[in-house]
């Protein structure tokens, strides 16, 4: 009985972002990060912008600095991308600590480590602020394909258990002396992951039954959601409307 | 004469591999009864209540609930009507939270949005856990998300209680407040069980199921009494019970 695990990445809080309904949430942030996206390389003012609008955000929601810093590690394999760059590319050569580095590589490189930046902090917010059973009814409710709900719905709902699972298998095996060292035993691993797909199917086999005894006709309605007021519209397109105009006038300047 | 809740005649059942599983099982289960169905692992117990509620069709017999035949086209008033608690509370508690798991029976019965929620009030207030509507099952103890399986079932107002080992995993407190709610219901019942102790306590009729045929179908004191048909089937009385004796009340 794990609650943080299950409940992904969401901080409990009452802040305005917090309250608001997911499906605003998830079209504001789809909104913002088409607008970052959308800029054109080298507007640095335009990236301050967006930052600066997302540290509000962020101090609203009540969200630590520290929280939105882990999210980044994600962005990783996107740095080191990045950092390979200033060497690749070509064009105008410009001396940076004694290396020399092409000056378009550099500006290509800090144009997407800020756009990753920017999408993964505002990824964060959202995944800080809202429940996952949250977010997936907000996602019924923007029409995402039923299909996709459902498997979204189950996969918040059985994680835990199947973890769960994986964690008294693991137990168990170490208790007769297992550990792993290297490729040796790189069969019992897999064995154990086979044994916990074929668990997970025959469960998954159960609980249709279960929905079948309980008149499952073919459609799953979530109901953890209720519809947004027009002031939660404004207050939450806000975040988009500030980025589309930055990104438009980015666009004008250059 | 009214029909009688639960009527199952003559059913045999193989598996698609070709496994006989039931060789002709014949029981019923009157308005108002509680009755227990005992037997060893592998008699067929589980197989025999998938056939209660359309999950399974048989090869030879029928089965009838209050009347109505376990068919195709009936199969969604047979379900409503049947309520079929498994083992695993996990299987069957796959929403995001408590009231919506409970609300998923009368919404797919086609119920008003305000008619599904007086269900899910009443059924949850039934084995005491309005409190606990808002939450994820997996924030429940094993024994509330026991009681919860039950109110999910329970929202469809079902005229026959179908349980499967409903004490398996429970500890001594949460399994006489299960009791108390199956006591309280009053619906009659079919408990799958290897709990003796609590067939004896709740089921005045016992019905023994082994290598898919009913050995015996009997009154549970006189059955528990038998120890020689205990025995041939693989059933034991826990230590220090004794049906003879009846408990000191309180």
């Amino acid at each position: 009985m794990n609650p943080s695990r299950s409940d992904g990445l969401y901080r409990p809080g009452t802040s305005p972002v917090h309250r608001l309904p997911a499906h605003v949430k998830v079209v504001a942030v789809l909104g913002f990060v088409i607008a970052v996206v959308s800029t054109p390389g080298r507007a640095e003012l335009a990236f301050l912008a967006y930052a600066a609008a997302l540290v509000v955000v962020t101090a609203v929601a009540g969200i630590g600095p520290r929280f939105v810093a882990r999210g980044l590690l994600i962005e990783l394999p996107f740095v080191l991308f990045a950092a390979l760059l200033p060497f690749l590319a070509g064009g105008e050569q410009v001396t940076v600590l004694g290396l020399s580095l092409s000056r378009e590589g550099l500006a290509d490189a800090g144009t997407l480590l800020a756009k990753a930046t920017l999408g993964v902090w505002t990824s964060m917010l959202l995944a800080g602020t809202t429940r996952p059973q949250e977010l997936v009814a907000g996602l019924q409710r923007l029409r995402l394909p039923r299909l996709l709900v459902e498997t979204l719905s189950f996969m918040v709902r059985y994680l835990d258990v199947v973890a769960d699972d994986l964690r008294r298998m693991r137990i168990a095996r170490d208790s007769r002396a297992f550990s792993a060292r290297g490729p040796r035993h790189w069969g019992v691993l897999a064995s154990t992951a086979g044994a916990l797909f074929v668990r997970s199917y025959e469960r998954g086999e159960r609980v249709h039954l279960a929905m079948l005894s309980r008149c499952y006709t073919g459609r799953l309605v979530l109901h953890n959601d209720r519809p947004a007021t027009r002031r939660e519209w404004l207050t939450a397109t806000l975040l988009p409307a500030i980025g589309a105009a930055v990104a438009v006038a980015a666009w004008v300047a250059t | 004469m009214t029909a009688p809740a639960l009527e199952v005649r003559e059913v045999a059942y193989a598996y698609p591999d070709g496994r006989q599983v039931l060789y002709g099982v014949s029981l019923t289960v009157q308005q108002g009864e509680r009755v227990a169905l005992l037997g060893p692992n592998g008699a067929g117990k589980t197989t025999l209540v998938l056939h209660l509620n359309g999950i399974l069709m048989p090869g030879h017999g029928a089965v009838s609930v209050g009347g109505l035949p376990v068919e195709q086209d009936n199969l969604l008033e047979i379900r409503r009507r049947v309520g079929v608690v498994f083992q695993d509370p996990d299987d069957q508690l796959f929403m995001p939270t408590v009231a919506e798991d409970v609300a998923f029976g009368p919404t797919n019965l086609g119920l008003s949005r305000e008619a599904v929620a007086e269900r899910v009030s009443e059924a949850l207030a039934a084995v005491g856990l309005a409190a606990e509507a808002d939450r994820p099952p997996h924030h429940l103890s094993f024994g509330q998300r026991r009681r919860v399986a039950v109110a999910t079932v329970l929202a469809m107002r079902p005229e026959i209680l179908v349980l499967d080992e409903p004490t398996s995993n429970l500890d001594p407190a949460s399994r006489r407040e299960l009791a108390e709610i199956l006591e309280r219901l009053s619906l009659p019942t079919l408990m799958v069980t290897h709990d003796l102790p609590y067939a004896w306590q709740l089921c005045p009729r016992s019905v023994l199921l082994d290598d898919g045929v009913v050995v015996a179908d009997r009154p549970t004191a006189e059955l528990l009494a038998d120890e020689e048909l205990l025995r041939s089937h693989r059933l034991e009385l826990p230590y220090g019970f004794d049906p003879r004796v009846q408990p000191a009340t309180p």
